[in-house]
Order: C-alpha cells, then structure tokens, then sequence
C-alpha cells in the first residue's frame, strides 16, 4: 500500500508539472506566455552557473534562506514563548481571560500587513519590524489554541487531580499542560504556517535579503525564473518546518498513538 | 434522622471500624441556580453509613444522586444540612467544599490521566500528598496492581486498555490512598452486561480485601442489591430518600446468588418504588445529567 501510495503521490507531482508546462507552453493566452516552464525553472535552479545569479550553487542563494529561516524561527520562538504562557494564563483564571480578551479581540483583527509601517517606526528598522510581523500572526494563532485547548479538558480530571491531593501548581503541570498538549500543537502547525505567509509578505515590503525580497526583487528585474526559485524554496522550507513541528508533537504525545486500542 | 425502619439495621464491619469511614449526612439539600431560576436537586436528605459498609444509591438517571455524590467528594457545595464523616464535619453551608484523598472518587466515564501511563497513574496519590517517596509509591503501585491482576498492564497507556480494565485500574489508584471512603458514580455505566458482571466480581474482590466504605451511585437496582448491604431508593428530582433497604446476602457474593430466593424478593419489593420513581422522572421528560 506504501509503494502505491508513493507512486499515486509521483503521478500528481507530475501531473501538476505537465499542466504548468501546457499552459505556458502550448495554451494561447497572452498572459501565460511569459511566465518560465518548469523545465526553466529546474535547469536554472540546478545550473551550477545561473543565468540570473541564483541556483542551488550560488552563495546569495542560501543567504536569502538562512535570513528567511532565521526570522520565521526568531518570531516563532518568541510566539510560542508568549503565546503558551498567555494561552494558559487565560484558560487558568477567569478574570485574566476576561482582560486579555479584550485586548486580543482588538488588535486580532488587524491584517498583520498593516503592522509593517508602525513597525518600522516602533523597532526603527526593517529587520525587527519583519520579525514583529511574522510574530503577530503566530502569536494569535498560538495563544487562541493554547486557550481552546485548556477549556476542552475534561472537568473530571482537575476533580480527579484534587481527590488524589494534587496542589494547584500540580493541576497546572499534571493536567493543564499536558491535557491541552493537542490543542497547543495544533496551534503551532497553524502558527507555523501563518509565519511563513506573513513573513513572505513582510520581506517584499520591507527587507533587503530573504526569499520574500528575492521574489519581489526578481519580478522587477525580470529575472522570472528566480521567482519560481524562491517560491517553491519557501513551500520546501514551510513543509520541512510544519513537519517538524508534528514530529515532535508525536514525540511528546505518545500516549495518543494508542487510542486505536492495540494491545500492550 | 429516621428514613424508615430499613435504617435500624446495622452493617457492622467489625474490627475495622477504627480506621474510620463512617459518613453521617444530615437533612441535606442542594438547590442550583442557573439563570436565576431556582432547581431543587436534592432535598432532606438524611444517612448513615457505618464505617466498612457497602451502600448502594439507586434512582432514575438525572434525579440527584451525582449531586449527593459531589457533595460528599467536596466539588459542589452544600445549601443547607450537614456531612460529618466520623465525626468531623466534612461539608456544611459555610465551608467551602474540598476533595481530598480521604474519599476518592471513581467517575462515570473515568479519569484516568491519558497522558500517563498506569503505573504513574496509579502512583500518583501518595506522591503528589507526599505520603511516600517516589520509588515507595512506585512498589506500592506495583504490588497493588500485582494483586488486582492488572500486572501485564502496568506499562500501558488507558487509551490501550479495555474500558473495564481502565475501571479497575481506576479503583486501583483510588485504593492507594488508603481512602476512608470510596465513591463511586456509575462507574459501570457504559458496560454490556458480560463485562458488567465481570467488574462486579473485582469490585467485590477489592471491597474484600481493603474493606473501605463504598458509596455506589447506580441506577441499575439489580446491581444494587447485588453488590451493597444497603441500597438506598431515591425519588425523582429533587431527590428524597423514599425506601431503604437492607441487603443481608452473605460475603463473599457470587453470581449465582442471582437466582436465589432472596436476592429475588429483595428486588421484588424494590421494584415497583424504582419503576415508579422511574416513570415519574420519563414522564416529565427528564434529561439525563452527565
């Protein structure tokens, strides 16, 4: 079942591959007939001497990623820093909930995008106004399913939990943290995603190196295939990071692989 | 105080009376009020259970039973009367309730802790109050788990084990705290009768060897008579106490006790107040309470 599912998942690849290559190619619109075939995009991508300047073996290359990279990381980090405690604090106290709430319900509302000039003037700087941004997403996404996720715990097992003479600091560690552990992850994959979006969008505004500035800077020097480049690099990078983040989810959860009820 | 004539019977358990247990609820009542309209759950009710004995409350679904339950274990409080339990005053109007493990709880739908496995499960107790060391805690866990036959599963997490076996272990880290009473709310409640019967033999084995009070909320009479020295009868909401009955089976007990003439008049006398009782709480279209 594991080759056929290996194979099926090839055929889309290929699939998809073909269908780019037919609109740009053989499709007669006008507006499709500047955009590189994926056959472009490959032998540059792969060409040890690019014609645009970036490939798999130029330095700038990896630079853009490594800044990408390392601001997705900064804001995700600080986000679920915040953003869990938050979370908890306002799943835990009731009257907490009540004034974080009121903040929240504002300011989430806000497309993160509309952050980026007072950021600049906050931070003075692209570099933390991007880093700032890409946080704010991760943040609300963070701390919301940290909150979700310590209402849906089941009342029994705080009652449970006091029966067997645990203190309120045990409730926190015995059944808070890791009752709302699903929810929390959840949070992250989501988190992890919206990062990447918001910084993308962030570096095309604001920054002079990342794959969201190499996309932007390509279109305005018609540098077509570097915008594929830099695409697909990102949705590489944001598949490998969302991936991580359920393995480690998996790693900490064991006790929900289980649930299937296979015998000891 | 007086419920009735069933009350003068004392079950005695003998030389283990001075670990304590005993409970003395005293013409309690509960009322709730959400959105401002007053509910009744539970109105003059008054009991004593002996130290070691075996009480079964029997009602139709939703009557008030979990409130008296919830009373007892320290989650909800109380509108008016008293508990004491072995003479101290467990809950009253002006105390604010608190569980403790001196009267563990066994839910209906169990609370096994997910995220851990059952040997930390059932060593939770003692080490969380700080009445054993980690590793004593351990052993004892062991030990206990060892002797209730659920050594294979010591390893495992609940979500891999049977819902009967989750109850067991669930009474076993009940057990580890050396209760004074135990209390359990429907615990066998999702059950077919096959694996009902099943757990009835290993509450009874455990009932037999820790011999701790046992407060059993059920709505199954048959169960009731089977398992308590007492079964206590209770009306639709708000609940009273309407009949009390004295169950003198002899220990230990054995399925085929079910087919004996007075495990048979037993429930025939109980029968019609709990059908009763039963049709009243149907006819005003009761939900069931979780």
């Amino acid at each position: 079942m594991r080759t056929r599912r290996f194979w099926m998942m090839w055929v889309g690849y290929i699939g998809a591959a073909a269908l780019w290559y037919a609109s740009v190619k053989w499709i007669p619109l006008a507006s499709f007939r500047r955009l590189p075939d994926p056959l472009t995009v490959a032998s540059e991508w792969l060409s040890p001497n690019p014609i645009f300047g970036i490939s798999v073996f130029t330095h700038p290359y990896y630079l853009h990623i490594l800044y990408s990279t390392y601001r997705a990381a900064a804001a995700f980090l600080l986000a679920v820093l915040l953003g869990v405690p938050l979370g908890i604090c306002m799943g835990w106290s009731k009257s907490f909930h009540q004034y974080a709430s009121a903040l929240l319900g504002l300011l989430r509302p806000v497309p993160p995008l509309a952050w980026v000039p007072l950021a600049i003037l906050i931070f003075s700087g692209a570099e933390s106004a991007v880093i700032f941004v890409t946080f704010l997403v991760a943040f609300f996404a963070t701390t919301l399913n940290t909150l979700t996720g310590v209402k849906s715990i089941d009342q029994d097992y705080f009652r449970a939990a006091a029966c067997l003479g645990a203190s309120r600091k045990d409730l926190l560690f015995d059944v808070v943290i890791p009752g709302a552990l699903p929810n929390i992850f959840t949070g992250l994959q989501i988190a992890m995603g919206a990062a990447w979006f918001s910084l993308a969008a962030g570096e095309m505004i604001a920054a002079q190196y990342g794959l969201g500035f190499l996309i932007m800077e390509s279109y305005n020097l018609i540098q077509f295939p570097t915008i594929v480049i830099a695409m697909a690099t990102l949705g590489i990078i944001g598949f490998l990071s969302s991936a991580l983040i359920r393995v480690l989810g998996a790693r900490l959860m064991r006790w929900r692989e289980h649930s299937l009820g296979l015998p000891a | 105080m007086s419920i009735g004539p069933a009350q003068t019977q004392v079950v005695s358990s003998g030389a283990l009376s001075s670990v304590g247990g005993s409970l003395s609820i005293r013409d309690l009542s509960k009322t709730y009020e959400p959105d401002g309209a007053s509910v009744e759950a539970l109105k003059g009710c008054s009991l004593e259970v002996e130290a070691g004995a075996f009480v079964a409350i029997v009602g139709p679904s939703g009557c008030g039973k979990s409130t008296l339950l919830n009373m007892i274990a320290g989650f909800d409080t109380v509108s008016s009367g008293e508990i004491y339990m072995d003479g101290r005053l467990l809950a009253a109007p002006h105390l604010s309730p608190r569980p403790g493990p001196d009267r563990v709880v066994v839910f209906q739908n169990g609370a096994l802790f997910p995220w851990k496995t059952v040997l930390q499960n059932v060593s939770y107790g003692p080490m969380r109050q700080k009445v054993l060391s980690r590793r004593q805690a351990l052993k004892k866990a062991v030990d206990l788990l060892r002797q209730c036959g659920l050594a294979a599963v010591t390893g495992s997490y609940p979500a891999q084990l049977s819902s009967g076996m989750q109850r067991r272990v669930e009474i076993v880290r009940a057990l580890m705290n050396d209760p004074k009473v135990l209390l359990l709310d429907e615990p066998f409640r999702a059950m077919d009768t096959v694996s009902k019967t099943t757990m009835h033999q290993h509450l009874l084995d455990m009932y037999r060897m820790s011999r701790k009070t046992v407060v059993f909320i059920t709505h199954d009479l048959e169960e009731a008579i089977y398992l308590a020295d007492r079964v206590i009868v209770m009306t639709t909401r708000p609940a009273t106490i309407k009949l009390v009955i004295t169950v003198k089976l002899q220990r230990p007990r054995h399925p085929k006790m079910l087919f004996c003439q007075e495990y048979l008049d037993l429930k025939r006398e109980a029968a019609d107040s709990v059908h009763e009782e039963a049709r009243k709480a149907f006819e005003r279209g009761e939900r069931e309470q979780a």
